[in-house]
């Protein structure tokens, strides 16, 4: 006595949202229909277990036939199989590029190649989330990164417009992005404690300020390559380091204004030095691809953790890298306060973001 | 020559990658009419290409304008091999050859292919030029308007009502020819589509013809039907009923524009005789109780077998008339329908052709004076070769025969039409079962008699001044003579006629009938095992088995309406399927409790050996659940008549009533036909006799029937009975199930049960899905069930799913009718937008408005409906013509615009105002583009229901005749998600090329919508299956009802529009 064939089809296409969800995170038919039970769905509709079950198959089967559809959005909007009302067409495009901060945090900065895809496994077994939910969240950054890489235009913009996601998700997509593209290390045991938020910040402030599009619009790759002039002629921000009148002026004029300001003024003065040369070398190797790989946990290890060791509150730190920045414009003998600006203006925001537990 | 067709191909989008290696397509499109086929270039390297073609320029008949569909094919080029397809298009023309319909049909179309699917979508622009052709002699019948609704259309009135029309026309099946075995699938499916579309057109064609014949203008209520015969053929048959339609453009009151819309049928085909004398019938046969009556013919066991089964062999055959319990007729029934047939046969074809029928099911008020009952008649045929396509007079004898057998049913039901009127078929390897049924009726005879009366003096003289609108329950037959056992009661609302204790029908429920509570839907399922047999004797054990289920189809409903308390069936419908083993039977109607009826008594349950005390006792459990069940329905169904509550309340089981005992008396014939009765008219309460556990089983199923969970109403009519304030929220859908009986050995109980579940469960089903609508009334809830093969049952229903006001402020029943006329007045708001198909004589309208430009309306007018009248006879200078049509087209959009806008809210008058200039071709296509973009997307939202409205809308256009075929195949099954997964997407499918073609045509509605087949193989382990689909519905441009209905807007536009023409002209 087996159901052969069990189908409904409806003119507007129904869709639960609460299906789509279990869907989207990989959940099989049978494992969907006892949380939907659990749930409590049982008691609507005096429905049963096989209703449930014919109900979840259905919507199945239907959320795949449109996954075709959701792999270029725009398309959604004017094919003719499903008719579906504009806000529930949203909310499915939304939700299929919506993706857990834990999945995102393992694959940030790697090569969205193959050889990533395989490792899904073990990512799913780690973070919890399932084999499947992993594939459609990765095939997704794959998909956004081969459209974009291709455009001219601002890179949140191009995403927006061509997988019509919110504004949220879109910057949280360019992040993604960039650092696939700059292959940013994340994954290093002393970056765990940062989350998805903090880098997609920090990548927002790279793209806005450091990249070729901060200075040119219409390039290609504009927000996703590093602007190269820009750090090539961070190697000029060394002699802050390297001539020593400088460095001490420096740090004479940095600590006068921060004396009597905080408690840890003690350990400013004995780090000074350090301190600088870690961010002034930071932005001298920023040149070699290997460095900008670096480049977060350059500034974990030369920065935020000394820091840390000497229990720097986030107060004492933002005054810190303001002076520090600041001053620099009073040194008569340094001449670089462009490039200094804004190397540190995405130094300062970063820094300010990462510096948590 | 007179037509011309043009067709331009615009572009194409979303187009499959045909080149692998470079990811793209060199696309190029074929377009052919009949045996003309032109080409557009090729548009390279592209997945949307730019084709923007020159028009495509077709000359021909307009008999073939009528038959074929356009083909519009697009390929990929290949320089070196073959060009491969990507997929098709058919675009019935059809709609664009009617004045009133399309003037243009433009827009994407999804591209289909039969083993991949929709392939991508082409930009199509379509036109055709008409020529007038005054030649009698004509075979085209260009201009007749087809409609599925089953009621006079919205904006209509029916001048006349000629009657019943119907054709056939056969063929081979190209799925069965020879050239089948070396063709591939893809080429036999198109052969077949393509077959069944140029079929359907000469069908439609050839019944516009007996229209023009009768002096119509229109089919109303168009019932199309393929009968796949297998090796024996194709069959495509249709029903309708012909009329006279004319638009409502009177401004007079609403009361005479409905009395109006009746105002005569053609004489002859009413034959007004009231009398009940059905030959031979009286004595011998004694139909089912409570008004139905049906046969079934079997094809003789005699018959010598060398010889095809013609129309003289299956008639000598007994018939089987529900009688004593379904042993064999004898040599003297068969005599009387025999004659009868000779006696037809020797009328002229003219007359022989014409049945008092109409395949109407909702009437103008006071058109239907009395319903007598269901009539029905099956017969049993063995299917052969059709060896001359051109004589399809093998077929056609069936259903003459067929539809003679229902005459008589319904004159002995002492009636002279039959309304609601649907024929069937159910067709399992070489046998066949033709169906037709319909409600045996009288129609208003003055309307007949004296054609068009003075309405106003007419009321008068009705035979019941009735205001309760009880008359239609009157018994039509003689009381003292009844063609079956019913107790009768005096009307419970005027208390001067006669009514039945309960009565079953095909038709809905009259919109001014008196209903108490609210009706739901109510069915009887069965299933009946049969032994595997060959020809004949297959034939012979499938019609002694009719009977039976028959009966117990109807023994079922009674109980179950019984068991709600209610006192009438509408919409019934009982289809029986066949297959190899068993044959299914399926009822729905609606159940209802009329006013005018008396309260139904309860059932009461009886058991055959009184000793038994154990079994005593589980017989009172039985009866207090019944009881408690009944008590319960009553509730939810708010059924409480007020005169009789004190009888009812309490015991279900009263004691018998002294009115009903008094008339017992009168009914002389129910107690000689006691023992074929069931003792269904004899008592007061239903008696059930518990005889052994079959009996018990019954009423457990009798009792597992769950109602709608709370929120939901469900019912197989157009509305539900006592619910009133619709909501604008509607959801079609169609849902099929198939299920597999595992196990060889059932019994006729046990597969009972299973198909009892399996529609429970699908309607659980059906509720779980809709929830979020709730309140909601699932309508027109109809099941079709098949057996597919072997071990197979499949059920479809098409369905729509409307939201209704929680707050159901009591309208009282007295104003449902008015509120009906108010729709049609407000019609006339829209009449302005009508005027370029219209004649203005609006009183409605401000004169001076009107009377400046009636005059330079009305020729113009007359161009606007695409055709070219060469007998000019109001003097317009023929070179206008192109120019008009161009405007047309800007009508459309303006009503495109409008209709847009008003969705969207907001009035605004001054943009159409601007858009209404006098448009160039190339303008009204950027207006178009215009449209598109203030949407955000180019799709139209397209609706469907199969009801003949949407809620909280109007109707202001028909634009033709929905009636679309699909095959679909896959030899890639379980990749596509089994059969599940390959019928789901080609369902969507289907509905996605449904809407496209509405939206094609300007449309964004389709109503009266309906999936007539869905046929289903599969063969799992060659990973294959094909499925055929067809459906049908009337496209239209519907508006949204606001309470400040911009009239203001109407006439501006109006206005601008006459501009536009003044300027061209």
């Amino acid at each position: 006595m087996a159901v052969e064939l069990d189908v409904f089809v409806g003119n507007t296409t129904i869709m639960d949202e609460e299906v789509y969800q279990l869907w989207l995170d990989g959940y099989t038919v049978n494992d969907a229909v006892k949380v939907r039970m659990e749930g409590g769905a049982l008691d609507e509709c005096e429905a049963n277990a096989d209703v449930l079950l014919s109900d979840t198959m259905d919507q199945y089967r239907t959320f795949q036939m449109c996954e075709r559809l959701l792999h270029s959005p725009s398309k959604l909007a004017n094919q003719l199989l499903f008719q579906i009302p504009p806000h529930r067409q949203a909310m499915l495009i939304e939700r299929y590029y919506d993706f857990d901060d834990a999945f995102v945090r393992e694959v940030l900065g790697k090569k969205l190649s193959k050889g990533t895809k395989k490792d899904l496994d073990d990512i799913s077994a780690k973070t919890g989330v399932t084999l499947k939910s992993c594939r459609r969240q990765f095939d997704n950054f794959k998909r956004v990164f081969k459209v974009v890489e291709e455009l001219k235009g601002p890179l949140v913009e191009n995403i927006r417009q061509h997988f019509l996601l919110s504004d949220k998700l879109g910057r949280d997509y360019a992040a993604i992005v960039f650092f696939a593209n700059n292959r940013f290390e994340t994954g290093k045991r002393k970056l765990q404690y940062l989350t998805f938020q903090d880098f997609a910040y920090c990548a927002g402030q790279l793209i806005d300020h450091w990249t070729v599009g901060a200075v040119d619009n219409m390039v290609e790759d504009m927000d996703v390559d590093l602007d190269k002039e820009f750090l090539q002629e961070l190697k000029e921000l060394k002699i802050l380091i390297s001539d020593k009148d400088l460095l001490d002026q420096h740090k004479s004029l940095v600590c006068t204004a921060l004396r009597g300001k905080t408690k840890a003024f003690p350990e400013m003065e004995a780090n000074f030095k350090n301190l600088s040369r870690g961010l002034v070398n930071i932005a001298a190797k920023l040149t070699n691809t290997k460095d900008v790989r670096d480049f977060f946990i350059d500034l974990v290890e030369k920065f935020i953790e000394p820091c840390r060791s000497d229990r720097w509150t986030a107060a004492d730190t933002r005054l810190y890298l303001t002076h520090y920045s600041n001053s620099a414009h009073i040194l008569d003998t340094f001449k670089h306060q462009v490039v200094w600006d804004r190397y540190m203006g995405v130094i300062k925001s970063c820094i300010f973001k990462m510096y948590h537990d | 020559m007179p037509g011309k067709l043009k067709a331009k191909i615009v572009a194409g989008r979303h187009l499959p990658v045909m080149d692998r290696a470079s990811e793209l397509t060199d696309a190029f499109v074929e377009v052919k009419f009949g045996n003309i086929t032109f080409k557009t270039d090729v548009y390279p390297k592209s997945l949307n290409p730019q084709w923007n073609s020159e028009w495509f320029k077709f000359e021909v008949d307009d008999e073939d304008l009528q038959d074929e569909p356009l083909q519009i094919t697009v390929l990929d080029h290949d320089t070196y091999s073959a060009n491969d397809a990507i997929g098709k298009v058919y675009i019935d023309i059809d709609p664009l050859l009617c004045s009133e319909a399309a003037s243009v049909i433009s827009g994407w179309f999804p591209i289909y292919d039969t083993i991949h699917g929709i392939r991508g979508e082409i930009n199509v622009l379509i036109k055709v030029e008409l020529f007038n052709d005054l030649n009698r002699f004509r075979q085209s019948s260009c201009g007749v308007k087809f409609f599925c609704t089953t009621s006079i259309p919205r904006y209509y009135r029916a001048a006349m009502v000629h009657g019943f029309v119907e054709e056939l026309v056969v063929n081979e099946d190209p799925e069965y020819q020879w050239i089948d075995r070396i063709r591939t699938p893809r080429a036999s499916n198109e052969a077949r589509q393509r077959l069944i579309s140029l079929m359907s057109g000469e069908l439609q064609r050839k019944i516009g013809l007996k229209v023009l014949e009768m002096g119509g203008n229109a089919v109303v209520g168009y019932l199309q039907c393929f009968d796949l015969e297998g090796e024996s053929g194709l069959v495509v048959r249709a029903i309708g009923t012909a009329c006279t339609l004319d638009k409502i453009t009177s401004g007079g009151a609403p009361a005479t524009a409905i009395a109006n819309a009746t105002t005569h049928m053609h004489p002859s085909t009413a034959p007004a005789s009231n009398a009940c004398n059905s030959p031979s019938k009286d004595g011998k046969e004694s139909p089912l109780a409570h008004g139905c009556r049906s046969t079934h013919n079997s094809p003789v066991h005699s018959a010598c077998s060398a010889q095809r089964l013609s129309q003289n062999f299956s008639v000598s055959v007994p018939t089987l008339i529900f009688s004593g319990m379904g042993s064999g007729g004898s040599a003297g029934k068969e005599a009387g329908p025999l004659k009868t047939l000779l006696r037809q046969q020797t009328q002229t074809a003219l007359e022989q052709r014409e049945f008092p029928f109409f395949t109407l099911t909702s009437f103008p008020p006071a058109f239907l004076l009395h319903v007598g009952g269901v009539v029905s008649a099956r017969s049993v045929k063995l299917l052969d070769r059709i060896h001359n396509p051109d004589e399809p007079e093998t077929r056609d004898a069936w259903w003459e025969e067929i539809r003679q057998e229902i005459k008589s049913h319904a004159k002995a039901l002492g009636c002279h039409a039959v309304v609601g009127y649907s024929e069937s078929t159910s067709i399992c390897e070489e046998v066949c079962i033709l169906s037709a049924s319909g409600t045996a009726a009288i129609l208003n005879p003055r309307y007949m008699r004296e054609g068009c009366l003075d309405v106003a003096s007419m009321d008068h003289r009705f035979e019941e001044p009735s205001p309760s609108n009880c008359g239609f329950c009157h018994i039509p037959y003689d009381e003292f003579n009844m063609p079956f056992p019913a107790q009768l009661t005096y009307c419970y609302l005027c208390r001067r006629q006669k009514v039945p204790d309960v009565l079953f029908t095909t038709i809905d429920l009259p919109s001014d009938a008196a209903v108490t509570g609210k009706g739901c839907l109510i069915q009887a399922r069965l299933c009946r095992l049969k032994k595997r047999a060959q020809g004949e004797v297959n034939a012979t054990a499938i019609s002694n088995l009719l009977p039976f289920m028959e009966y117990e189809l109807h023994t079922q409903l009674m109980n179950k309406l019984k068991l709600r308390s209610m006192n009438a069936l509408f919409g019934l419908h009982i289809q029986i399927s066949v297959g190899e083993n068993m044959l299914l039977g399926l009822a729905s109607a609606t159940g209802v409790y009329l006013t005018a009826l008396p309260t139904p008594g309860g059932i009461q349950i009886a058991g055959k050996t009184p000793g038994d005390m154990s079994n005593e006792h589980h017989m009172l459990t039985i009866q207090k659940r019944i009881n408690d069940t009944i008590a319960k329905n009553k509730e939810l169904y708010q059924i409480t008549p007020p005169e009789l509550t004190e009888e009812v309340v309490g015991s279900p089981i009263p004691e018998p009533r002294p009115r009903n005992r008094l008339f017992r008396s009168h009914s002389e014939s129910s107690d000689e036909l006691s023992e074929l009765d069931l003792s269904h008219g004899k008592k007061d309460a239903f008696v059930l006799e518990i005889d052994d556990t079959d009996a018990v089983e019954d009423i457990h199923s009798l009792l597992t029937d769950a109602p709608p969970p709370t929120g939901f109403h469900s019912c197989n009519t157009e509305v539900m009975p006592g619910i009133y304030n619709w909501t604008s929220g509607i959801q079609m859908f169609t849902s099929v199930r198939v299920l597999r009986l595992s196990n060889a050995n059932l019994t006729n109980q046990g597969l009972n049960k299973i198909f009892t579940d399996l529609c429970e469960n699908l309607l659980k089903s059906l509720y779980f899905k809709l929830r979020s609508m709730i309140p909601c009334c699932i309508c027109h809830l109809n099941f079709t069930v098949a057996v597919p093969e072997e071990e197979l049952i499949q059920v479809a229903v098409t369905a729509v799913a409307m939201t209704f006001d929680k707050d159901q402020t009591q309208e009282k029943l007295a104003d449902r009718p008015i509120t009906k006329g108010c729709s049609e007045t407000e019609e006339q708001l829209q009449f302005p937008l009508e005027l370029c198909v219209d004649c203005p004589s609006a009183s409605t309208q401000p004169p001076s408005k009107t009377s400046g430009t009636v005059s330079l309306l009305t020729p113009a007018a007359k161009l606007c409906q695409n055709q070219l009248v060469i007998v000019q006879t109001e003097g317009v200078p023929i070179s206008s013509a192109v120019s008009s049509r161009d405007r047309c087209s800007t009508w459309l959009e303006l009503l495109r615009l409008k209709a847009h806008t008003i969705r969207r809210g907001s009035v605004k008058t001054m943009s159409s105002l601007e858009r209404s200039s006098p448009l160039t071709e190339s303008r009204s296509r950027s207006l178009r583009s215009n449209r598109c973009s203030f949407g955000g997307s180019s799709v139209t939202v397209v609706k469907m229901t199969p009801l003949s409205f949407l809620p909280g809308t109007r109707v202001v256009k028909y634009l033709g005749i929905i009636n679309m075929f699909f095959i679909r195949e896959t030899t890639s099954l379980r990749e596509e998600g089994g059969v599940s997964g390959f019928l789901h997407s080609f369902v969507a499918e289907v509905f996605a090329m449904v809407r496209a073609h509405v939206a094609a045509l300007g449309g964004n509605a389709v109503v009266s919508y309906s999936m007539k087949e869905c046929v289903l193989m599969e063969n799992p382990n060659k990973n294959q299956a094909q499925c055929l689909i067809n459906v049908s519905g009337d496209a239209v441009i519907c508006v949204r009802e606001l309470d400040q209905e911009p009239a203001s807007s109407a006439t501006s536009l109006g206005q601008a529009c006459t501009s536009g023409m003044e300027g061209s002209t």
